[in-house]
């Protein structure tokens, strides 16, 4: 079968001019068309469109790269004010905890000094009420003497005997003493 | 039988020149749009299409199109850097030219009815020419004589004779091989697009006939249909591929001419 093709190619081939890339007579048409469409995509190519299309790369290229700054300068940016934050958190804290501790240095200094004038006062009264105290008891043990002693006179007369008012004080004196 | 592969399977028939518009000769040059004149017009506007696209929405955050434009803009740069370093980056416009004229081409040649102008030695023989002329021009033009330095490469510490002797090899070689490079980088693209769509026809003519032959024929048209869909795919794959190879290989020569001690 490939016989039979093969014959029938060779003959059609017999009656055409053999082999049509071969012909010149369509060179010349074929040389000008080419040099003309050719250069033609060329300028076309190098002047216009290639230095477009390389001028929007670029631009991508510079556009994202810019992006990429900023966005890595608003990075920055964002960390600085985290840290900004941070101090100024750690300095209210500070300042909070120095706050306290005035105001509780200044409360224990008033209640020491309260204590110290309530004491001081408890202390002045008792040590004018000890002197009272004292005062009383002295008056106290004189009138005790003396009724003692006019007891012990009356008593002694009693008996018949007679005694210096002086002997009896001075005896009631001693009893009281030893008492 | 034999009317109806003439008709059909002539896999050389898609690649028949035929005039569209007859144009007044230019010096004694038939210069008549055809439709290989035809279809390089649409690979060149389907290119400014979508560049001119990609360039005029010129959005910080693209679109797929314009996403398309600015990977296609990526891809031949880094291919240049690569090869030819920095440097090489003053050739971007004629690399990137070059890559997607011959991308559409290829591309637009796997569409059907379509016509492959790359699939036509004149055209890869003429961009072939015009990358060595840049590379030989430009190459003199930056380094003098020591352009030829391409030739001779230094051998380091060496003595005198061994030098010599070698040389006396080397750079017949060295000046064989750099005629060679138009050759090869025309030959391969043609040959291959031309290979390729060669194949592909002849495979779908073996699938249509074979249903039309009947018998055996049946069992192998559909082998043929898988096939051509096979060298389909392989074709696209090639369409790329050539296209790469050719801008690449500029690339290459772009280097020795910017750097010509290797």
């Amino acid at each position: 079968m490939l016989a039979i093709i093969l014959a029938a190619d060779a003959a059609s081939g017999a009656e055409q001019a053999a082999f049509p890339p071969f012909e010149t007579w369509h060179f010349p048409s074929q040389v000008f068309w080419l040099v003309l469409l050719f250069g033609t995509l060329y300028i076309v190519l190098s002047r216009f469109i290639l230095p477009s299309i390389g001028n929007t790369l670029e631009r991508r290229e510079s556009t994202i790269a810019s992006d990429l700054d900023e966005a890595a300068r608003l990075n920055d940016e964002a960390v600085q004010a985290q840290k900004a934050v941070e101090v100024s958190i750690a300095k209210a804290h500070a300042k909070a905890r120095e706050t306290a501790d005035k105001a509780r240095s200044k409360i224990d200094k008033d209640i020491a000094a309260e204590t110290a004038k309530v004491d001081a006062e408890v202390d002045k009264k008792l040590a004018e009420a000890e002197t009272r105290i004292a005062a009383l008891r002295a008056d106290a043990m004189k009138n005790v003497e003396a009724i003692a002693s006019d007891a012990a006179e009356s008593v002694v007369a009693k008996f018949g005997s007679k005694a210096g008012k002086a002997d009896v004080s001075k005896a009631v004196k001693s009893a009281l003493g030893e008492g | 039988m034999t009317l109806f592969f003439h008709g059909v399977a002539d896999p050389m028939k898609q690649f028949e020149v035929k005039k569209l518009f007859e144009l007044p000769p230019i010096f004694g040059f038939d210069v008549s749009f055809t439709n290989a004149s035809l279809w390089m017009l649409v690979g060149v506007g389907l290119c400014i299409a979508l560049f001119g696209y990609a360039a005029s929405r010129g959005k910080i955050v693209p679109n797929r199109l314009q996403s398309i434009g600015e990977i296609g803009y990526g891809f031949v740069a880094d291919m240049i850097r690569s090869t030819a370093g920095e440097e090489g980056l003053r050739f971007f416009p004629f690399v990137f030219t070059l890559f997607f004229f011959i991308l559409f081409a290829n591309l637009i040649g796997m569409s059907p009815y379509a016509f492959t102008t790359t699939s036509h030695i004149i055209v890869t023989g003429m961009l072939a020419l015009l990358v060595i002329s840049i590379v030989i021009v430009f190459g003199l033009w930056k380094n003098g004589l020591k352009f030829f330095g391409l030739f001779a490469p230094s051998l380091g510490d060496m003595p005198l004779l061994g030098k010599l002797v070698i040389y006396a090899i080397l750079i017949p070689i060295e000046i064989i091989s750099f005629i060679a490079r138009p050759l090869t980088l025309s030959l391969r693209l043609f040959a291959n697009m031309l290979a390729g769509h060669i194949l592909l026809k002849l495979f779908a003519g073996f699938a249509v006939t074979g249903v039309t032959v009947g018998g055996i024929g049946l069992l192998v048209a559909p082998l043929a249909f898988g096939m051509g869909i096979a060298l389909n795919a392989l074709e696209f794959l090639v369409a790329g591929l050539q296209a790469y190879v050719f801008a690449i290989l500029t690339c290459v020569y772009l280097n020795d001419a910017l750097h010509p001690s290797h």
